[in-house]
């Protein structure tokens, strides 16, 4: 279980990156959103990974530590806000500037694409 | 008056809600006062706490009294609270100068003024990483929409970048926090320095990846060289109270740098102990340099004070790395002193670009100021105290910074390139201000008579100035005070655990 849950978190960052690196801003938010992905599973992780280990003392004979649960909750909701505010604020800046560069203007080299089209 | 250390977070916080509801809400002057009055009394309660720490040492306060190390904590101590105070006394500048117009270019700016207040408090007083984490989001969130108040193409820019640096950088935060609890099994910062002094050999590199993780964010944060290309423009573009406000953030990160760095992984922490430091030391000269040679090439006013916070920040970068109380002192002093005078630079920058009709803050010729000599006298005195001239604070702090540097090496570099900054720093002043004051073109003034609330705003800023110099002797006992306790981990961490004895908990 340890390796795939590794491995999945591994994967989803690697694709975190290489779309926050891209020069448009939709790919950055998603790039981000799946970094924010793989952070809270990893900070789930952080408490060890525990079948049917129970948050709530009384309740069981195996228990899971309730604190990342509760980080990762925090981290969730923190991340989503974040994330709506960065769409609403791409939007804007396709509205402002023209468009949908991160550095607000189209390099070189695809202007003379559009404008060869 | 236990529970006074909540107020500093508790009063924006309510402001904040009071300012939204309707019989506020409807009417810009209610909402100016009313923000304005709530800023005064922080800058009381901040004073009291101050007061109140300095009788009885270091103070926590255990949040829905679960204790430490299971809750989380507040903990004020002579840091913190000077700290808090000088957030309280620059808002209140930066909010009177908002008040005088420029908070009704947008909507909801006193209510994100006061959110934000909130989370730079609540970022100084907490005790607890995870609590760290969530009071900068609060203070993010709340800086992503003060940045394009007023809106314009350039702020709509400088806010894509910001926005997604910090969203980056709060994630590479979140990725180190895991580490460390998952190696430690806590993150309360007193309990933490505990556990990283008895850590088994084998979690060493994990915990040393984690604590390396958190000193990027903190220099994302901060704005330290390889990590600071987002500040000039973000700087630049933010209109001019907000500018003000910016000034104290990059000082959150140096705060959370300090605060790591001297109790987590301080001189208890075994072989992980000033592990921050090679490579904070070469990032923060660098910076210095960087900040130096960027405000001698800026085209505009504003950009050339995003410069000079630039090297307050590799200045203050270098103080942290050097590691000793007289270093903490004197980058305490030297906060407070670059954070007030950058902000006052910066509602000067706007005094002066709105006089001067279409050159703005362009270092181009332009129409005349309409008060050449107000303008000219109080521009005279920022950059005076920026460049750390004597009368003013600027010069005490240079002193104190280079009393601090002792080994040999570290004088060198140290002292080489903090004079040599402010060389350059001079030159660029000089010629900022000899362009725009003497370089005008036609007779008739740019633009009306500055409102004098604003006039009031950057006197109040400025005046901490020579204050700060005519009590110096207090003040550096104040902050040698708070650096001495800083540095008495042990005494800290004993207050704050108390009876709760430490044991090995296996996860």
């Amino acid at each position: 279980m340890e390796t795939l849950f590794a491995c999945c978190i591994g994967f989803l960052t690697a694709c975190g990156v290489f779309l926050m690196l891209r020069g448009r801003t939709f790919p950055v938010v998603l790039g981000l959103t799946m970094l924010s992905y793989a952070v809270n599973l990893f900070l789930f992780s952080s408490g060890r990974l525990t079948l049917r280990g129970a948050a709530v003392l009384g309740t069981s004979e195996q228990y899971a530590d309730p604190l990342p649960q509760a980080l990762v909750l925090t981290a969730i909701v923190i991340g989503f806000a974040m994330t709506a505010f960065l769409v609403i604020l791409a939007i804007r800046a396709r509205a402002d500037l023209g468009n949908d560069h991160v550095d607000g203007k189209l390099p070189e080299s695809e202007m003379s694409k559009k404008e060869s089209r | 008056m236990w529970h006074l250390i909540t107020a500093p977070i508790l009063l924006p916080f309510l402001t904040a809600l009071i300012i939204m509801l309707p019989p506020v809400h409807y009417s810009p002057m209610r909402r100016r006062w009313l923000s304005m009055i709530s800023s005064a009394i922080q800058l009381v309660l901040a004073v009291c706490l101050l007061l109140q720490v300095q009788q009885q040492g270091l103070m926590h306060y255990a949040v829905g009294n679960w204790q430490a190390p299971f809750g989380i904590i507040l903990v004020a101590d002579t840091l913190s609270v000077v700290m808090v105070c000088l957030t309280s006394f620059l808002a209140l500048g930066a909010i009177c100068y908002g008040s005088a117009g420029e908070d009704e270019k947008g909507s909801f700016f006193h209510p994100l003024f006061q959110f934000q207040l909130m989370g730079i408090n609540g970022a100084f007083l907490t005790g607890d990483l995870f609590n760290l984490f969530v009071f900068f989001e609060v203070l993010l969130i709340a800086s992503y929409a003060l940045l394009i108040h007023a809106g314009g193409k350039n702020k709509t820019k400088a806010a894509v970048h910001y926005v997604v640096l910090n969203l980056t950088g709060s994630a590479i935060f979140l990725f180190s926090l895991a580490v460390l609890y998952g190696t430690l099994g806590t993150l309360n910062i007193a309990d933490m320095a505990v556990k990283v002094a008895v850590l088994p050999a084998e979690d060493l590199m994990l915990v040393k990846a984690g604590g390396l993780m958190l000193m990027i964010v903190f220099a994302l944060k901060a704005a330290v060289l390889p990590l600071q290309f987002w500040l000039p423009a973000t700087y630049a573009s933010a209109s001019a109270p907000v500018a003000a406000l910016f000034a104290v953030m990059t000082k959150i990160g140096v705060y959370a740098l300090l605060r790591v760095y001297s109790t987590i992984f301080g001189e208890n922490a075994g072989p992980l102990a000033g592990m921050a430091s090679d490579w904070l030391l070469p990032a923060g000269l660098a910076t210095i340099a960087l900040g130096a040679v960027g405000a001698l090439a800026s085209q505009d006013f504003r950009k050339l004070v995003a410069n000079l916070v630039l090297v307050s920040v590799g200045t203050l970068v270098s103080l942290v790395a050097l590691q000793t109380e007289l270093s903490a002192a004197a980058a305490l002093y030297y906060t407070v002193h670059s954070t007030l005078v950058t902000a006052a630079l910066f509602l000067i920058a706007d005094l002066i670009a709105n006089q001067r009709g279409k050159a703005g803050d362009r270092l181009v010729s332009g129409r005349r100021v309409s008060q050449p000599i107000l303008l000219g006298f109080i521009f005279m005195i920022g950059a005076l105290t920026v460049a750390g001239l004597p009368p003013f604070s600027g010069f005490v702090g240079k002193l104190m910074i280079l009393q601090s540097a002792v080994e040999p090496v570290t004088r060198i570099l140290l002292w080489s390139l903090i004079l040599l900054s402010s060389l350059m720093v001079i030159v660029a002043l000089s010629r900022a201000g000899s362009i725009l004051f003497w370089r005008v073109s036609g007779t008739e003034p740019g633009g009306g008579k500055a409102p004098p609330l604003q006039v009031f705003a950057v006197i109040w800023l400025l005046l901490a100035s020579p204050l700060l110099a005519v009590f110096a002797g207090p003040l550096t006992a104040l902050s040698q005070q708070a650096a001495a306790q800083l540095y008495d981990t042990t005494t800290s961490t004993n207050s704050i655990l108390g009876q709760y004895p430490v044991q090995e908990i296996k996860p």
